[in-house]
């Protein structure tokens, strides 16, 4: 891998327009990558999945060069209908559209920052890989007081013209203060055995909402790593979904940094798997000041052989006094060879708190079962029944109605 | 004069905290083959036990000193300590009590642990442990009727090594980790229990453990084994004297419970903690296992958790058999500068296996603490389940209280439940003892007690009036 991967990246960087010192950052990522490799189940936070073997067993070789310079066309069909939205249509990695327009054109500012390198500063090597290999990356400001009217989509495509086995996306927002950002991730993969990496930055200034909803729906062969990092600042609010489901593995890191008084975080998750689909949520929710806020809750629906994971943690600073904080996480596991694991932890440092957090998993409940097939559902019914209730509450937690509908539609929950 | 007061002082924070002037027999400092062969010479181990020893050695020097725990400490000079330490009147075995040294009579007698048989009215059979060596067992002539063994350790390697070969390291095998190992190569006493088939132990049964000498590490070893449908509660209390120095504690405990056996294993441990700015105090890095053998067998830890500077350990259960039970009650408690990375493993093997975890943990002052547990239930443990309470209670936000559960599940029939809270001590139930009359002390002491009620009910009654004592001593001075 290694060979292959200095040379992409030396074809990489030929391409790019890069100041000396740019390089340089860029090359001391790419060295810091290949000392430490993939993560392995060696690393704590990688314990219950192994991206190092899994890799392997799913792609094999990788590589890494990405040619950029010709266009992919834009597949209208796949836009989601009936929701008016601005859109950011990625496919195989490379952005094909940034289109706002609904909103105010002065109220959105949008930066390329490729020519200057803005490192994603984070422990683990991927993030490495992310700086030394993206090629362009934007920063999306919204201004002071703008509040969008449609939400944003950001359509991740991919197809069989995909010109590697890696691919590295990097956006960053900003939110203003007061202003506030609806985002949807869509994911629609068509292309098979690639890995992707991507990692998100937003900043949340005074009073910013952030609502951001992760859609993986659409079955593919695909690995997949998603990074967010959230910083907020006083009386912001994040608010996260996500809907692992499609991928062969998929990942989703959320950290929240609450650094202002009165921010609140809200993370929520449905894993809903089959066949041999593995797929993790790690969360970190650091309470760094007075008064915060954060509540968590991840439900998973398990078949076949799928392996879910849950890591969960909510670190408590000793001055984040009056600290609320909450996790729960739940599973069904509908067959024998499928497996829940869970690691909720609470690192907590400060005594005025209020923290908690639950865990359980095991079987459909029978008692349950038997009622409904008393009152004359076959066992089928009953079972969807009770699995769509379980799901259901996860997808309440959706604060925006529009979003809430669109997300009820794709799973396919009735009320 | 002035002296004898500051000492006075001293003991007040901690009452075990003396140390008793006797002559001892050392082994040379250091680790290495010729100590091994040492103590096994001086305790005139047979060959195999030798070989055991030797080959834990070997299997030592490969092993690296873990590091992922929530504390950490200097790193240990194991060449710098003494791994055999014995009072030199032991070295001609005394046959009976009254040939004992009055020196450690009385040392056990200041601990509130008599062993002369005759002052002895609550039947609890007492196997003492004194640095390295057991120094005295009581009690063993009404047990041997039953056909009850408790002896030290040595002993039961010579009087009963079919016992001890077939089940010493089946529980914590040689290559475990790091501290098993070690201990595995130089343990130097402990308990042996083995209670025949179909018999309840009349009494209970009592190890304790006293640190002396100072540089030296305590590697003590227990095996408990219960036969087919007996039963057997064993009750194990710790203190050491109070020193600058850091001392190492790295004992192993193996349980095996055979089909329809039971054992009960509760700790009450009181090394001593350091003083009020972590100076000095005990490491206690302790390996505790329960095998559950047979079917319907069942083992159940109960462990309060008072001292050591820093105590990292996790009593396990395998439940291996069908319809076994594993259960952990846990109080654990750190002030000043105290750390606890504590916790326990429920390893699911067999069918119909259940097992309950009740953790509390307390810290305040600048402590930390952090409850750390696995349960996995395996592919195999069909109708498996488990129930676990993490409680952790903050006093002062100098302190930390973490929580770290591994939760696995690989069986679609089995249940897993986990719960977690950290909190302080409601300023509404605060009011409302004093508003009736208490002080604050008391009202925390009486809050606290009822926040450990459910782990103190699970102690047997002598135990559960000292443990509720030492919870309200070790929190003095934590409150206001």
């Amino acid at each position: 891998m290694k060979e292959q991967l200095q040379k992409d990246f030396d074809n990489t960087v030929k391409n790019l327009n890069l100041s000396h010192k740019d390089i340089e950052i860029k090359k001391f990522s790419l060295d810091n990558f290949l000392n430490k490799g993939f993560p392995n189940r060696k690393e704590e936070d990688w314990k219950f999945s192994d991206l190092n073997q899994i890799i392997k067993k799913n792609i094999g070789q990788l590589s890494f060069y990405n040619d950029y310079t010709y266009t992919n066309k834009v597949d209208t069909s796949e836009f989601v209908d009936g929701l008016e939205h601005n859109k950011i249509v990625f496919i195989n990695g490379r952005i094909e559209k940034i289109d706002f327009d609904y909103e105010k054109k002065e109220q959105i500012e949008i930066i390329d920052q490729s020519e200057t390198i803005n490192k994603f500063d984070n422990n683990n090597s991927l993030s490495d890989l992310n700086n030394a290999l993206t090629n362009k990356s934007f920063k999306i400001v919204i201004k002071k007081g703008y509040q969008l009217v449609k939400p944003l989509i950001i359509y991740h495509t991919s197809n069989s013209k995909i010109w590697s086995k890696n691919i590295n996306l990097r956006l960053d927002f900003e939110l203003e203060e007061d202003s506030s950002l609806r985002l949807i991730d869509l994911f629609n993969d068509t292309s098979e055995k690639n890995f992707f990496n991507i990692f998100y930055d937003f900043n949340l200034k005074e009073n910013a909402i952030l609502k951001n909803y992760k859609v993986d729906k659409q079955e593919n062969k695909n690995i997949k790593y998603s990074f967010n990092n959230i910083e907020q600042n006083k009386n912001t609010i994040s608010e996260t979904f996500i809907l692992s489901s499609g991928s062969n593995f998929f990942k989703s890191e959320i950290n929240c940094n609450l650094k202002g008084e009165h921010s609140s975080a809200f993370v929520n998750g449905i894993f809903s798997l089959d066949n041999n689909k593995h797929h993790e949520i790690r969360t970190i929710v650091n309470h760094l000041t007075e008064n915060t806020k954060s509540y968590q809750l991840i439900k998973s629906v398990l078949e076949d052989s799928s392996k879910a994971a849950y890591q969960g943690k909510i670190f408590v600073n000793s001055d984040a006094q009056k600290t609320d904080g909450y996790q729960l996480s739940k599973a069904i596991l509908l067959n024998k060879d499928s497996e829940f694991n869970a690691k909720p932890e609470l690192e907590i440092y400060a005594d005025d708190v209020k923290c908690s957090h639950g865990s359980a998993s095991g079987s459909l409940n029978e008692d349950s079962i038997f009622y409904l097939m008393s009152r004359g559902l076959n066992y089928n019914q009953a079972r969807e029944l009770l699995i769509n209730g379980f799901l259901l509450d996860v997808v309440e937690k959706i604060t925006d109605s529009e979003i809430r509908n669109l997300i009820k539609n794709m799973i396919g929950i009735k009320e | 004069m002035e002296n004898r007061q500051k000492e006075i002082d001293k003991l007040k924070d901690y009452k075990y905290g003396f140390s008793t002037d006797i002559e001892n027999t050392k082994a040379p400092k250091g680790l290495n083959e010729e100590v091994i062969k040492f103590i096994s010479n001086i305790k005139k181990e047979p060959q195999w036990m030798l070989e055991f020893r030797l080959k834990a050695y070997e299997r030592f020097k490969q092993l690296k000193e873990p590091d992922w725990q929530k504390p950490k400490y200097p790193k240990i000079d194991y060449q710098d300590l003494y791994y055999y330490s014995a009072p030199k009147s032991m070295d001609g075995k005394p046959k009976s009590l009254d040939e004992l040294d009055p020196k450690l009579l009385e040392t056990y007698k200041k601990l509130g642990i008599p062993l002369q048989e005759q002052a002895r009215l609550n039947g609890i059979a007492v196997d003492a442990v004194f640095d390295s060596v057991s120094v005295a067992t009581t009690f063993r002539e009404e047990l041997i009727k039953q056909g009850i063994i408790f002896c030290p350790i040595s002993e039961a390697i010579q009087k009963h090594p079919d016992l001890v070969k077939k089940y010493l390291g089946s529980v914590i095998p040689l290559s475990d980790h790091f501290f098993a190992t070690l201990n595995s190569a130089v343990f130097t006493d402990g308990s042996f229990v083995y209670i025949p088939e179909g018999v309840r132990c009349p009494m209970e049964l009592s190890t304790y453990f006293r640190i002396n000498a100072s540089n030296t590490g305590q590697f003590e070893r227990t095996l408990i084994i219960a036969d087919k449908g007996s039963y057997v509660s064993y009750l194990e209390g710790c203190t050491a004297p109070m020193r600058d120095e850091n001392q190492l504690h790295a004992a192993n405990v193996e349980l095996v419970a055979l089909d329809d056996a039971e054992i009960k294993y509760s700790t009450v441990q009181n090394w001593y903690p350091g003083d009020k700015d972590g100076k000095g105090g005990i490491y206690n890095f302790v390996t505790k296992r329960g095998l559950c053998k047979g079917k319907n067998s069942k083992i159940s830890w109960t462990q309060v958790e008072t001292g050591s500077a820093i105590t990292w350990k996790y009593p396990s259960c395998i439940l291996k058999g069908d319809n076994s039970v594993g259960e952990f009650y846990s109080i654990a408690i750190t002030n000043n500068h105290q750390k606890a990375d504590t916790g326990t493993k429920m390893i699911h093997l067999g069918k119909n296996t259940k097992s309950k975890i009740i953790s509390k943990g307390i810290s305040a002052g600048f402590s930390d603490m952090t409850y750390r547990g696995l349960v996995d239930i395996s592919s195999k443990a069909s109708n498996s389940n488990n129930y676990t309470q993490c409680d952790s209670l903050l006093m002062g936000n100098k302190c930390g209280a973490h929580t770290v559960p591994y939760i696995k599940n690989k069986n679609s029939e089995s249940n897993i439940a986990h719960e977690a809270t950290t909190s302080k001590i409601s300023e509404e139930q605060l009011h409302y003892c004093q508003q009736r009359g208490l002080s604050a002390e008391e009202a925390v002491g009486l809050i606290v007690n009822g926040f450990c009620k459910e782990v103190l009910q699970q102690l047997p009654m002598e135990f559960a009036v000292e443990a509720q004592k030492l919870v309200g001593i070790s929190l003095e001075g934590s409150v206001g």
